[in-house]
């Protein structure tokens, strides 16, 4: 979806702050949100992708008004409501009211924290052959998904070339609307700055994105 | 009170914030319902601030400043060749290791929304998080640099990594100059983490940290 969180190339955020001796976590609360969104995803209560759709759907004013760690425990709550694990009114009253639903991977307990420091896998077997190899010249696709995609809106028509691939992946635009997995080839891609930014851009630059093969087209 | 005396007032203040009421009050939902035991999110919080930190990433970048064999591995398949190091870290797939040279400066974004080798480096600092650097990385990468205190020369290449997928990029160093014969520790000590991420240099030896 054209979000505000598809940020690359927005003017008008100021400068980058940087804080000396940043701690973990500013506030406990953030702490225990990062753990209850890490701990419900290993119990299958939702992937990766729901989560991130999640937080894209809050509302812009909220969404850019918001701190991180407080767009985690909207997009959070949002996802644990709407996928029936809990009610908005449980929330509301801070104690549980309705019977529990089965979560695919059981309760996350002790034993599992182990198994979460290190990052799911995503790699899938191949569906089809690669469509494209390194060196081809491909050109993002001008599409507009009204869901969740992982094709930002800064290199869209824009023509670029294949560095290498990643071999096949959970495509993350249907596993964010619980349409399965359907594993996609995925390249890195790069574009020249001023492919994307015009005459006028650095020309020393250059920007890439991985791309999954359905947001791509020979150029 | 100040504004920045609110935003980080002592927890153990009894005047708890709506933040905090509104968490609790999940996490009770969640614990009644039987989904998390609440020992097992204080392992999580505690694995973020004490063990999975950028001294995990600075490990693996003074191995390969030192043993060409390591580096040319870890560029190959970064995740793989991690993996060998059983002391550094667990590390999951899709890693990806990219060399800076005196040719080519690498930076790290994830545009969308921060995407970042939590394994190597630990949980993103907020800068990266945030707007300023996710919006102009990708677009004026020299000027968000400046705001590092970092300046380029003006032909090197500036290569920009948009984290858009599941792979991971950690930025590999150059290795600072009169460090000759510098053991395996005494180079992780001077790997910083934006140095990592490519907002940075590591640090000179002798330089004041």
């Amino acid at each position: 979806m054209n979000g505000v969180h598809d940020m690359g190339g927005m003017d008008g955020f100021g400068k980058v702050e940087v804080e000396a001796n940043e701690p973990t976590f500013h506030e406990k609360w953030e702490g225990r949100v990062m753990a209850m969104v890490r701990a419900m995803g290993a119990a299958g209560a939702f992937n990766i992708d729901m989560s991130r759709f999640a937080q894209e759907r809050l509302p812009p004013h909220i969404y850019l008004a918001s701190s991180y760690y407080r767009r985690w425990l909207l997009g959070l709550e949002g996802n644990l409501v709407n996928r029936g694990f809990v009610t908005a009114s449980e929330l509301t009253v801070g104690h549980a009211s309705e019977p529990a639903k089965p979560l695919k991977r059981g309760k996350f307990g002790i034993d599992d924290v182990e198994r979460i420091m290190v990052r799911g896998k995503f790699g899938r077997t191949a569906q089809a052959p690669a469509k494209f190899r390194a060196g081809d010249r491909v050109r993002a696709k001008n599409i507009h998904p009204v869901t969740h995609t992982r094709l930002p809106r800064y290199v869209r028509g824009h023509i670029g070339v294949v560095e290498r691939d990643h071999g096949v992946h959970v495509f993350p635009d249907s596993a964010a609307t619980e349409a399965g997995e359907n594993p996609q080839w995925l390249y890195t891609v790069v574009f020249d700055g001023t492919e994307l930014w015009g005459a006028d851009s650095d020309p020393t630059v250059n920007i890439s994105i991985d791309a999954f093969e359905p947001y791509l087209e020979k150029a | 009170m100040s504004e920045h005396d609110h935003d980080h007032h002592d927890h153990d203040h009894s005047e708890l914030s709506e933040m905090d009421l509104r968490v609790r009050a999940l996490e009770t939902v969640l614990t009644e319902k039987g989904y998390v035991e609440p020992a097992a999110l204080d392992a999580i919080v505690q694995a973020y601030e004490t063990k999975i930190g950028p001294h995990n990433g600075a490990r693996v970048v003074a191995k390969a400043w030192t043993d060409p064999a390591f580096k040319r591995a870890l560029l190959q398949d970064a995740t793989k060749a991690v993996s060998t190091l059983g002391h550094v870290s667990r590390v999951g797939d899709h890693l990806v290791a990219v060399e800076n040279t005196p040719e080519r400066h690498n930076m790290v974004v994830c545009t969308l929304c921060s995407c970042y080798p939590w394994e190597m480096l630990g949980l993103p600092p907020v800068w990266y998080k945030a707007a300023p650097y996710r919006s102009r990385a990708v677009k004026d990468p020299r000027g968000v640099l400046n705001d590092f205190g970092v300046s380029l020369p003006k032909e090197i290449e500036i290569r920009v990594w948009d984290s858009t997928a599941e792979t991971r990029f950690l930025v590999l160093p150059m290795r600072p100059k009169g460090t000759e014969g510098w053991s395996e520790e005494q180079l992780a000590g001077l790997v910083t983490r934006d140095s990592m991420i490519g907002t940075g240099f590591p640090k000179t030896p002798g330089a004041p940290s």
